[in-house]
């Protein structure tokens, strides 16, 4: 019992970092109906920027807010130079829909590129924001570890405040407004361009955050969240692609998943997993578990 | 009703689409008080100079002044901060949200703690101003007792009320109605007739409409269009009895009845 327990905790974190990634997904997908291949490059540069702040300052707690702001700067600007561009200029005929995922797996390309430019392909370490030693109680240390502690609270933060943002403000109606019927929502007054921006930071914002924390407990390199990415992309399917909830809940499904294949089964059969997950919800359930939600109450 | 000052004036509008020219030299007037309808058969291009004004398109040539002022042709999101709304063909709300929040989204000009802030919800002010300035719009229309539905749950008549309250919820000088009875039924097309003439009291209307009962009901001036050009203007009464019009759009029938 007690080793299951410890088992659905490690889920636990490992889900948490896979719905963060799954919430930057969600995130432009809803801002702007793009695919964004390019996250896991765009949380790569953030985490890089954090590692440096580290090197410098010795603290990690300075790295967080200055990797989160890089990773909201990257994604506005990749909005701004790119995805804008492309949109008015491929908005029509048979490349209009796969023009931005091409591109955004491309921008993936070009930027593990560029950070294995600057910063070579070394395997790097984080020094360790808290510690990941196992909580002890009485004579039991169990797998579950500080670091794990904050995975989860953080999580927990950031999928709060989004939620807040989406439902209960201006810019959450004007988000999702945008997504859905742009024209519309410009006709109403709301700049649509402006609005996507702040969309595609956000996700921004909340890659770098699952860069920042996955890294202590694993190493840093031009293509270490690869991985993230496709963990991300199967928890945002689970989640129905639309919600942030949805985004949370297949996070946490697919990290308890494979922690209990990893702890009952195999560590070989882990990865295959994640994909025999992503294809069964596709096959039974492609609209996904969790709709998205609303409430605004006068 | 009608005064020297003009709200909106449009002077020799072209909008090409490819070589297909949809408006050719298109020019008209809409004054304080006024409802001026836009009427002429399937493609004659009412919905294109709607799209024109509302920066939907681009225009070839022609100018623009609103309330006595020359304009360049507006951006989309510009139109709210010119004092001018528009509803759309179908009915242009956003299914998956609530009747308020639909409403809320036409209201964002009144935002004043800046975009930021005011948007991230920091300033709880605005966002009980714009719900109030939403609510008061609902019961313009008679539909505030249903601003807690999702839109995809309301009947097609109710559906065209809430759009409306969108278009209002900016307080514009100048509402461009686009088919505002368009698939409604007799009693639902009475109701709206009675809007119009209410609405008309604070706004001049430019309204687009096929249901000749309407128009003929609310309309001070009209504007027929056919194949992009303005073939007649005037009050209801004249244009009604142009043999030119009679031929292209509404029939000899319209003449007698």
């Amino acid at each position: 019992m007690g080793r299951l327990l410890n088992t659905i905790l490690i889920g636990v974190s490992g889900g948490s970092i896979y719905s963060l990634m799954a919430l930057a997904l969600v995130l432009v997908w809803r801002s702007t109906r793009v695919v964004n291949f390019a996250q896991a490059g765009q949380a790569i540069l953030s985490t890089y920027i954090g590692y440096v702040v580290i090197t410098h300052t010795d603290n990690y707690w300075i790295a967080f807010p200055v990797a989160l702001v890089a990773g909201a700067l990257a994604g506005a600007l990749i909005d701004i130079l790119m995805v804008r561009t492309l949109m008015k200029r491929a908005h029509s005929g048979p490349v209009a829909g796969i023009a931005p995922v091409i591109a955004t797996l491309g921008l993936l390309g070009l930027i593990r590129a560029v950070v294995g430019m600057i910063w070579g392909g070394d395997l790097r370490q984080f020094k360790l924001p808290v510690s990941n030693h196992g909580f002890t109680f009485g004579h039991n240390t169990i797998p579950f570890a500080p670091i794990n502690l904050l995975i989860v609270v953080t999580t927990v933060v950031v999928m709060l405040i989004f939620s807040l943002i989406f439902q209960r403000t201006n810019l959450g109606l004007s988000l999702r407004a945008s997504a859905y019927q742009p024209e519309i929502a410009r006709l109403a007054g709301i700049r649509v361009d402006l609005t996507r921006t702040i969309g595609w930071a956000f996700a921004g914002a909340a890659g770098a955050v699952a860069g920042m924390l996955v890294t202590p407990t694993n190493y840093l390199s031009p293509n270490s969240l690869d991985l993230l990415l496709v963990s991300g992309f199967v928890a945002a399917v689970i989640g129905g692609l639309e919600s942030l909830v949805g985004a949370a809940v297949g996070g946490l499904i697919l990290g308890i998943s494979l922690a209990l294949v990893l702890e009952y089964v195999s560590s070989s059969l882990a990865f295959p997993v994640a994909f025999v997950v992503l294809i069964a919800v596709l096959l039974f359930k492609p609209s996904g578990l969790i709709g998205a939600k609303r409430t605004r109450h006068a | 009703m009608e005064s020297n000052s003009t709200l909106l004036s449009i002077q020799n509008l072209s909008v090409n689409f490819g070589g297909l020219k949809a408006l050719a030299g298109v020019s008209l007037d809409l004054h304080p008080g006024e409802v001026v309808g836009l009427i002429g058969p399937n493609g004659a291009g009412k919905t294109t100079l709607f799209n024109a004004v509302s920066g939907l398109v681009d225009v070839e040539s022609g100018s623009l002044r609103v309330h006595d002022l020359d304009r360049p042709w507006p951006k989309p999101h510009d139109l709210v901060d010119l004092g001018i709304s528009r509803t759309l063909q179908g009915v242009g709300l956003f299914p998956d949200l609530t009747v308020l929040e639909n409403v809320m989204l036409g209201a964002t000009k009144f935002v004043e703690s800046g975009f930021i802030r005011a948007s991230l919800g920091f300033d709880g002010r605005d966002e009980a101003r714009l719900r109030t300035r939403a609510m008061n719009a609902l019961e313009r229309v008679y539909a505030a007792g249903i601003a807690h539905r999702a839109v995809e749950s309301l009947p097609y008549p109710t559906t065209k009320r809430v759009a409306i309250a969108r278009a209002l919820v900016s307080e514009p000088k100048i509402l461009l109605l686009d088919e505002p009875a368009g698939g409604l039924g007799a009693q639902d097309i009475d109701w709206m007739n009675g809007l119009i003439r209410n609405l008309s009291e604070n706004c001049a209307i430019l309204l687009v409409e096929h249901h000749m009962d309407v128009v003929m009901s609310v309309c001070h001036r009209l504007y027929v269009l056919n194949f992009g050009e303005v073939i007649a203007h005037g009050a209801v009464q004249d244009v009604r009895q142009n043999p030119a019009v009679v031929a292209a759009y509404l029939g000899s029938g319209a003449v007698s009845s």
